[in-house]
């Protein structure tokens, strides 16, 4: 891990099903097995496929004191675009509380078509808005959109620039294959979808993992990336072939 | 330091032949906790509850889920499947939750149950018979509102219903001192001269469900087992029950008891609480822990808002200004002395909580009332189980140092 100071408040967003709180569980415990420090707590209100989720990640190289819910992130992950077009949020609009100068990465195929007083508060805080097709990726690559949570861990990491490609990939180690974590049982259920679809667990990290690699180095080609990323060689790469599949535009605004 | 030998699996025989529990080692407590070594894992507070649990020699755990309590006593299911509780069933609801579980401390046996806000309301009224019947058990409370609007978030106002039951109340910061304050209340609970029921509550959420270091020791050894006969009062023989379920005929012989009996066993067991803070000493230390003695500004605080009140006093010091901080450990028995020690030389004194009516700073105003000059300032609170946002505190603080602070954020 980099001796630079980083402190990074994240709150991730998106809907019951999509993977929200491992997504949190997986950066969390690369950037402990990194040797960061790092602390989660997911958001706990009427959990069920489609209801809006909240969990929060804290990232430091210095002892983390603060626990409970982020109010006032510098990172927001927004896992599904029905977060910020829908209203599903327990955080409205999604940006409330965001820092000066923060981060917010979306997964969406192409820009959404704020209102101007969102372009003009969100300009204010001069926040630096990117979009990632994670759940292109996901379905291209897993060849199942619920590695879209993986491809969300693979960007924020290379705007990080930790964890470590290595790190995240004995995190998601531990996740799928590990001593694991205590899940919930609609999770738990998920799991068991997932576990049937890949017959070997192993197919299924490998997956996962391409999807991370995959959206890792597009966030390093958008030019997203942290100093600290190390480019990934062997990342699949989303081919202009699928971009026109989706009708994908690509890149940051 | 072992003071029992394990047992062993007899050749032949398959691994879990021997209830788990049977295969570790007893040791002292006192090494347990201070000196044996330990290990770190970054786990969540339910978790670091189950490593507690797994440590503690529980003989009977009864319990009825409710979130966010549910995830841990899964994991004590867990603990039962491999022989490290020896009983445990889900009772139908919390009256019969907690009643039974006075039953199972009252045949001499080390007794745990878990619950959160609305069940511990309900399970109030028995819970408040364990005291007065003088019932070691350990009751795992993982904060949550009560209030309507329901919600499941943590909130702390039930810690106020527990204040004046008689009952040790450890408030714990983080996933660490749950691990650490659960091996600590079954000790303390069964010594003689305290016999009382502990509580340990923790916020919920905030430590259950998230994931914290917790240096733990190695699961081989355990707590040295209850001994029922070791106690105020002796442990009931089930085998031939009393006429009257009761420990103390007289009391109970019939509605018109003598005023003054009553009177002087509550005393005695009030009494037998402040008692119990020199065995909490010896396994936690001192009762509050305080960071930046002397400073001018002090914070005094438990549970969670702990752990905000440690970010304020990082940050305040990148700004150059010396932050003092008490975390009070224990609830009951409240550490009167030690709290009135440490904040002379204050001039603010903050009390941020995570709960609207205060309690925490009724409880510093009332022991520090003619004692110190400092302004004892009565929040920052949260409620309804928001968390609170370090900036809050500091922007309590800056107000704090104007002329004419407000006070009305």
């Amino acid at each position: 891990m980099s001796k630079d100071i980083k402190r990074y408040n994240v709150r991730m967003a998106g809907l019951g099903g999509q993977g929200v709180v491992t997504a949190s569980h997986i950066l969390s415990n690369g950037v402990i097995i990194d040797k960061g420090e790092s602390s989660l707590v997911p958001f706990f209100g009427s959990e069920k496929r489609n209801a809006p989720v909240e969990s929060y990640v804290r990232i430091s190289n210095l002892p983390i004191y603060e626990i409970g819910e982020i109010i006032y992130p510098n990172v927001l992950m927004i896992f599904s675009e029905q977060v910020i077009t829908l209203g599903k949020s327990y955080t409205n609009p999604f940006y409330t509380g965001l820092k000066q100068g923060g981060i917010i990465l979306i997964n969406a195929n192409k820009p959404i078509p704020f209102s101007r007083d969102e372009l003009r508060e969100m300009e204010e805080m001069e926040a630096k808005l990117h979009y990632i097709p994670a759940t292109v990726l996901a379905n291209e690559i897993a060849k199942t959109e619920l590695a879209t949570n993986m491809a969300m861990c693979g960007a924020i990491a290379a705007v990080f620039g930790m964890p470590s490609m290595k790190s995240l990939e004995a995190s998601v180690k531990d996740r799928f294959i590990g001593k694991g974590i205590v899940v919930s049982g609609g999770t738990a259920a998920l799991d068991s979808v997932i576990e049937r679809k890949f017959a070997k667990k192993a197919k299924l990290l490998e997956a996962n993992m391409n999807t991370i690699k995959a959206s890792y180095q597009y966030a390093i080609e958008q030019g997203w990336g942290h100093p600290d990323a190390v480019p990934c060689e062997d990342a699949p790469k989303l081919t202009e072939e699928i971009a026109a599949k989706y009708g994908l535009v690509l890149g940051a605004i | 330091m072992s003071t029992q030998t394990a047992s062993k699996v007899p050749e032949g025989k398959p691994a879990d032949w021997v209830p788990a529990g049977d295969l570790q080692e007893v040791v002292d407590p006192e090494w347990l906790m201070h000196e044996a070594p330990r290990t770190t894992e970054f786990i969540t507070g339910s978790e670091a509850a189950r490593e507690a649990i797994r440590r503690c020699n529980v003989d009977v755990a009864i319990s009825y889920p409710i979130t966010p309590q549910s995830e841990t006593m899964q994991q004590a299911g867990y603990l039962y499947d491999e022989g490290h509780i020896k009983e445990y069933y889900r009772a139908e609801e919390e009256i019969g939750t907690m009643s039974a579980i006075a039953g199972a401390s009252r045949a001499g046996v080390r007794s745990l149950t878990a619950t959160s806000g609305p069940g511990l309301m309900r399970g109030l009224e028995a819970i408040s018979s364990w005291p007065g019947a003088r019932t070691p058990v350990v009751l795992l409370n993982m904060c949550r509102v009560i209030n309507t609007p329901l919600a499941i978030q943590p909130d702390n106002i039930e810690i106020s219903f527990l204040l004046n039951t008689g009952m040790l109340h450890a408030h714990g910061e983080n996933q660490q001192d749950f691990y650490d304050y659960t091996l600590a209340a079954f000790m303390v609970s069964e010594e003689v001269d305290v016999t009382l029921p502990a509580t340990v509550s923790v916020d919920g959420f905030f430590v259950t469900h998230a994931r914290g270091h917790v240096s733990m020791t190695d699961p081989k050894y355990k707590l040295p087992p209850r001994d029922g006969w070791r106690s105020a009062v002796p442990a009931m023989d089930n085998e031939n029950p009393p006429a009257r379920i009761s420990r103390d005929a007289p009391i109970q012989k019939s509605n018109f008891i003598s005023y003054h009996m009553h009177a002087s066993w509550q005393q005695e067991v009030f009494a037998a609480v402040r008692r119990s803070a020199k065995y909490w000493r010896k396994y936690l230390g001192d009762l509050i822990e305080v960071v930046n003695p002397g400073a001018k500004e002090m914070i005094i605080a438990s549970g969670a808002a702990v752990s905000q009140a440690r970010e304020c006093v990082r940050q305040s010091e990148e700004k150059g200004i010396e932050v003092g901080l008490i975390k009070v450990k224990t609830i009951r028995p409240f550490p009167e002395e030690e709290i009135l020690n440490a904040v002379q030389g204050a001039e603010r004194i903050y009390v941020p909580e995570f709960n609207q009516a205060g309690w925490l700073h009724k409880e510093v105003c009332s022991t520090l009332y003619g004692k110190c000059k400092a302004d004892i300032i009565a929040g920052p609170r949260v409620y309804g189980g928001m968390t609170m946002p370090t900036e809050l505190l500091l922007d309590w603080m800056a107000e704090g140092r104007k002329d004419n602070p407000s006070y009305t954020f």
